[in-house]
């Protein structure tokens, strides 16, 4: 431990909670937020330019993993977060619900790019105006492609949320309401 | 057997099929022939078998749509003979009842997906065709969108702004 602690290394701290010898107890909810929140596998679902911006914001110089989620998973029955980047063809709109559905609760979405979000400059027949019109979004992310720092910054939102939410969220009326009026389960 | 030139290409042509060539053009360095649709398997069959010409591969295929034109619908195809390296272009307009062309399968296998195409965009039906369902588009659409008639934007666009875009009851037309 002390070698941690003089060195520039930063670690998660514990959640606010009682200590005392031999003991630490606090929130389930807090313990596991923190937890899903610094471990978070991302599923890349890169169809154009922002992938490439994807790809540079995993690299060396901005290092995703820096804030855990260097494991990509290409399973999306493993993944947490899906992030979709670039444009959806309509084509692409069931492919990618499918992944969706596939995906173990909880999940999150992280919409990169103008074209995910909303079509972008692609306003035209084939061009799917936007995920959110085929499944519940967490964060977008603004720009055409957005800079590896805006990733991060959707990411770290992203890590608030998942830090934040509720243990019972994932059960509750709301939640299945919102599923429900994408048509999902 | 040399290198046969354009002028005689289109002089056997216009012998062997007489008024089925309507007009011919040179667009830039590429000889064009305006024909008549009916005819347009016997041409291709007749360029394909001849031994001098040897027009033996269909480079592309696509529809053409021209909505002011007395005759607002056409294919066009593309011949290339690869022995003398000539290229050929073909059209063949026809009017919005008639978008019936026949297949050029039979010569080309790799008209098949060029015709899918053609259904899938402007909507036009091929004769003999074994499978001529939508290759790009998504199946349940309802429309052939590369038709001047529909307009380019996609209707369920929600997050442009009326007063900003001018989108409100903007037709085709009105955008440009």
């Amino acid at each position: 431990m002390s070698e941690i602690k003089n060195s520039d290394i930063k670690v998660v701290g514990a959640p606010a909670g009682y200590e005392g010898p031999g003991f630490f107890a606090t929130q389930l909810d807090k313990v596991v937020g923190m937890a899903r929140k610094n471990s978070l596998w991302p599923l890349p679902f890169a169809t154009s330019c922002c992938g490439i911006e994807f790809m540079s914001t995993m690299s060396s110089t901005y290092d995703l993993g820096r804030f855990g989620a260097e494991r990509l998973s290409f399973s999306p029955r493993q993944a947490d977060l899906l992030m979709v980047m670039g444009t959806i063809a309509k084509k692409m709109g069931p492919v990618l619900r499918h992944v969706y559905e596939q995906m173990a609760e909880p999940r999150w979405v992280l919409s990169m790019g103008a074209c995910a979000s909303s079509g972008g400059i692609f306003d035209s027949y084939p061009v799917l105006q936007g995920i959110d019109k085929i499944m519940p979004v967490d964060v977008y992310i603004p720009g055409c492609p957005p800079r590896p720092e805006q990733v991060l910054d959707g990411i770290l939102r992203i890590q608030e949320l998942v830090q934040n939410e509720s243990l019972r969220r994932r059960s509750s009326p709301e939640y299945k309401a919102l599923l429900a009026s994408y048509g999902i389960e | 057997m040399g290198k046969p030139t354009i002028e005689q290409i289109a002089e056997s042509l216009k012998q062997k099929f007489g008024d089925s060539i309507i007009a011919q053009e040179q667009l830039y360095d590429f000889p064009c022939f305006i024909i008549k649709k009916e005819a347009l398997l016997s041409i291709v069959r007749f360029l394909y078998d001849d031994e001098t010409f040897q027009f033996r591969y269909l480079t592309t295929a696509c529809g053409l749509h021209y909505p002011d034109a007395e005759q607002p619908f056409g294919m066009m195809y593309q011949l290339h003979s690869l022995v003398h390296n000539i290229r050929l272009r073909f059209k063949a307009f026809t009017t919005a009842n008639d978008l019936q062309y026949d297949s050029l399968i039979p010569i080309f296998s790799g008209a098949n997906w060029m015709e899918r195409e053609a259904f899938d965009f402007y909507g036009f039906t091929f004769k003999g065709h074994p499978n001529l369902i939508r290759i790009l588009n998504v199946e349940d659409m309802d429309y052939f969108p590369m038709r001047k008639e529909y307009p380019v934007e996609d209707a369920t666009r929600t997050d442009k702004d009326d007063t900003m875009f001018g989108r409100k009851d903007a037709g085709f037309k009105k955008l440009i």
